[in-house]
């Protein structure tokens, strides 16, 4: 365990150490972009592993992405406060459409597609108030007059950001350790295997369910928000909506569901992926990146449903093994 | 007519059949008798295809039925009436018979079969627009084994078929089977109900732990002393 | 005030009369879906996809092949027929014994794999068949004759499902099918094929949708994002796989779409039609006609 502990520091050392041996912008923007989003992915996965298949995390991600950038364009509110508020929003948003289907046991084809309305509602919302969100043609955090980007949120560096990012997504994989060892697991555990059983054990379902689906949605909420800080720029499509929900779960599947490192090589592997596809088709891309994503998603849950991490660690697991058994 | 040499069966690592020997002749009424687990339903299911055997053959009138695809089995003549029905509840008693003639060949005399089911029973011809899932026990067997004559079988598998029902009613299930028999079918019983099957039935298996024990005449089985002590509480 | 209210009550009405008359499409995708659901147990979450790959195919044939609209007609929704069937036998048919999530979400991919597609093949500009059906007035009420059109086509497809579903012996199979799965063998039904015919009907039904909506609608390759979550909507507050409870739902929400789009845009009408269904949900959680067994 000691010897594990020491990898995590060695490589975590590394991490942070990374921009000020190498600076080259483009790659620290690409790593920028993977920390970001497998903070993201790694919030659906705190749901998705306990078979809370929830394709409304696209809408979480555009509120938080929007409800900070409104109110720092419209009422001049810093992020730093911006962010929270978003996140209670995002997160008042889950309770109110988990709490009816967890207390009702809407669970399964019934969750996915009541989730995945609500992905569609909140990019309909965005749409609809262009007046104040610009619609579908996107939206830009007015610029922080100089001197003023911590209150703002906004930093030109991108080693900055590259620390913020990192920061972050170290924090996602301790609040994943954190669900993975914690009580509340067991009783997921239980409850995604046998609901009746675990409600007969005590194990009040509706509650734990509801706090996992919280943690998820305050965690893609804050993602969606430092998302928009990052880039400067939001747009329906980007940051809510069916397909964002999709991807969310395409990259988790295809890192793997049920490890803390899953959804960061899933994270890796399709921004990689949409980057050389951009690389290679130039403005031909739009399109295609997504086709290569549906194509992979597919063969994926077809003949590796445990996802590329996940069927390395099982191979690596089970091999030793083998001589045992036989 | 139909011919069962050395089959063994099961579900997954669970084997239910071991070697099964068995042969129904054309126009005979054929009991498998046994208790609970012995295998009996197993029995059925291998026969018209809802499990394949693992080893052994099963041939009907010289068709090989375990290459002949589960659905295909009902046009080599044999039909199914499974342990507890299975009606399709929430379909009519029409509906549920129409299920049965659904291969093309019992499609083209479906008027025909439908007058000799409801000449067989006519109580299913009262209930034709009623769901099936609304009818009493017995009406359900009934309308079970005429969902299965529909097909215009000539071997007709019973499982079960008194399970579950008032005792009045399995009086009238056997009846049921005693009229069938008399219309010409070959039928191939499975019960727990020992006594009364034997009275229906020209020959008999015994079948326990998956294998047959003990086979021969109706008669000659009833003098059996295990029959009588284990099955006839004589 | 008088004449304020007069002309109010006209757009209530026109409203109210243009909600039944979306109510006849929605309706016919729930069934569709439900229909699917209902006998193969997965949800096509890409099923408003299929839609849009129709809307194309009519757009090409009336626009670039000039064929009219009465012969592209019946190519479309042959075309999205065979689409399901394929969808069906490339994806889900592999997946039949996997854990229904992973059917819903590769089937999540093809949305991805159409939408795309859709994007490289044809572009993201808005095109239209450029048909542009007259509007028939009634008093001081426009209706289009293209909304009037879908709801009749709308209404006959329903018709002919049901007669298909009620008098063939394939439709009877089709009813029975999610009564008891096991047992159709001994009727000697193929359910392999049955899943086959059932994913082409669905298609067929996504297909006639298209040919009614590219009256009304331009065609985009994120077309069916306007009306696939509503179409989820309506199948889980009917209950999946309830035709009954679809078709009814169907319209409750396009009463609710088409009012709510009186007072401020559609997509408001969208908000409210979703916090309707938040709220039902509440009230008869198990749908709207929930089966008591």
């Amino acid at each position: 365990m000691n010897s594990r502990h020491a990898a995590w520091g060695v490589g975590l050392a590394a991490l942070i150490a990374l921009p000020f041996v190498y600076r080259d912008p483009y790659h620290l923007h690409i790593l920028v972009l993977i920390l970001i989003w497998s903070f993201a992915y790694t919030a659906w996965s705190i749901m998705g592993r306990f078979g809370l298949v929830s394709l409304g995390h696209g809408g979480f991600m555009g509120v938080g992405a929007y409800v900070t950038a409104l109110l720092w364009n419209h009422l001049g509110l810093s992020p730093w406060i911006g962010i929270p508020i978003s996140m209670v929003a995002a997160g008042a948003l889950a309770l109110v459409v988990a709490y009816p289907c967890f207390r009702f046991r809407i669970t399964g084809h019934y969750f996915v597609l009541v989730t995945l309305a609500l992905s569609g509602i909140v990019l309909q919302v965005i749409t609809a108030t262009r007046d104040h969100t610009g619609g579908s043609l996107g939206y830009t955090p007015n610029r922080a007059p100089s001197g003023h980007g911590l209150i703002a949120l906004q930093f030109d560096d991108k080693t900055t950001w590259y620390l913020i990012a990192l920061a972050v997504w170290v924090l996602g994989l301790l609040i994943w350790r954190w669900v993975d060892h914690s009580m509340s697991r067991y009783a997921m555990e239980a409850i995604s295997e046998d609901e009746d059983a675990a409600a007969a054990a005590g194990v009040n379902v509706t509650a734990e369910k509801l706090k996992i689906t919280l943690i998820s949605a305050l965690m893609t909420a804050l993602a969606g928000a430092l998302y928009c800080q990052y880039q400067m720029f939001i747009s329906p499509d980007t940051v809510s909506g069916i397909a964002v929900s999709l991807q969310m779960v395409f990259a988790v599947i295809v890192g793997g569901l049920y490890v803390s490192l899953g959804p960061t090589v899933g994270a890796i592997i399709t921004i990689m992926l949409a980057e050389i596809l951009r690389i290679s088709f130039g403005t031909k891309a739009v399109g295609w990146d997504n086709l290569v994503y549906g194509l992979l998603l597919v063969i994926f849950i077809i003949f590796l449903p445990k996802g590329i991490l996940g069927s390395v660690l099982d191979r690596l697991k089970t091999q030793p093994k083998k001589p045992k058994t036989t | 007519m139909l011919e069962l040499k050395s089959v063994d069966a099961g579900y997954g690592t669970f084997q239910a059949l071991f070697g099964i020997n068995l042969d129904v002749r054309a126009g005979e009424a054929v009991g498998v008798i046994g208790p609970n687990g012995a295998g009996k339903t197993t029995l059925m299911r291998v026969i018209s295809g809802l499990i394949r055997p693992a080893k052994g053959s099963i041939t009907m009138e010289g068709h090989d039925v375990v290459a002949t695809p589960a659905h295909r089995i009902v046009d080599l003549g044999i039909a199914h009436v499974p342990e507890n029905r299975r009606l399709f509840p929430r379909l009519t008693v029409d509906d549920n018979l129409k299920m049965g003639a659904y291969m093309p060949g019992a499609r083209a005399k479906y008027a025909e079969r439908l007058e000799f089911v409801f000449d067989l029973f006519p109580r299913m011809k009262e209930r034709r627009s009623q769901m099936a899932g609304t009818l009493s026990g017995g009406e359900q067997q009934m309308c079970a084994i005429g969902r299965a004559l529909m097909s215009d079988p000539k071997l007709l598998l019973l499982d079960e078929p008194s399970a579950g029902l008032a005792p009045v009613v399995v009086q009238q299930v056997f009846e049921l089977v005693k009229r069938i028999r008399a219309s010409g079918l070959t039928v191939l019983i499975v019960e727990q109900n020992v006594q009364q099957v034997l009275k229906v039935v020209d020959r008999a298996y015994l079948l326990e732990a998956g294998t047959i024990r003990a086979s021969g005449t109706s008669e000659e089985m009833m003098k059996t002393d295990t029959i009588k002590q284990a099955y006839l509480g004589v | 005030m008088q004449a304020f209210l007069d002309i109010f009550d006209i757009y209530l009405l026109e409203a109210v009369v243009n909600g039944i008359l979306l109510g006849g499409v929605l309706a016919l995708l729930a069934l569709g879906l439900n229909l699917i659901f209902g006998v193969i147990d997965v949800t096509w979450i890409c099923y408003a996809e299929l839609v849009m790959i129709g809307m194309y195919g009519m757009y090409y044939m009336v626009q670039a092949f000039g064929l009219p609209y009465w012969v592209a007609a019946p190519i479309a929704i042959l075309l999205v027929a065979g689409l399901g069937a394929l969808l069906h036998y490339l994806v889900i048919e592999p997946l039949l014994t996997a854990p229904p999530i992973n059917q819903l979400l590769a089937t999540g991919g093809v949305l991805f794999i159409l939408q795309s597609f859709a994007t490289v093949a044809f572009g993201i500009d808005f095109r239209n068949l450029g048909i542009r059906l007259p509007v028939l007035a009634i008093g001081d009420m426009h209706f289009s004759y293209s909304r009037l059109l879908a709801f009749v086509a709308a209404l006959i497809g329903m018709l002919a499902v049901y007669f298909f579903m009620t008098r063939t012996y394939t439709g009877t199979a089709i009813r029975a099918i999610s009564q008891d799965r096991q047992i159709m063998s001994l009727m000697g039904v193929d359910t392999k094929r049955i899943y086959l015919i059932t994913s082409a009907l669905g298609g067929a039904l996504a297909g006639l949708a298209a040919c009614l909506l590219v009256l009304q609608y331009d065609v985009h390759p994120f077309v069916g994002l306007s009306f696939g979550p509503i179409t989820f909507l309506i199948c889980v507050l009917g209950g999946l796989g309830n035709f009954v409870g679809g078709f009814i739902a169907a319209f409750v929400f396009a009463e609710i779409i088409s009012l709510g789009g009186l007072f401020a845009d559609l997509e408001w009408g969208y908000v409210l039609a979703f916090a309707f269904f938040i709220v039902m949900m509440f009230i008869r959680p198990a749908g709207l006609l929930a089966r008591r067994s």
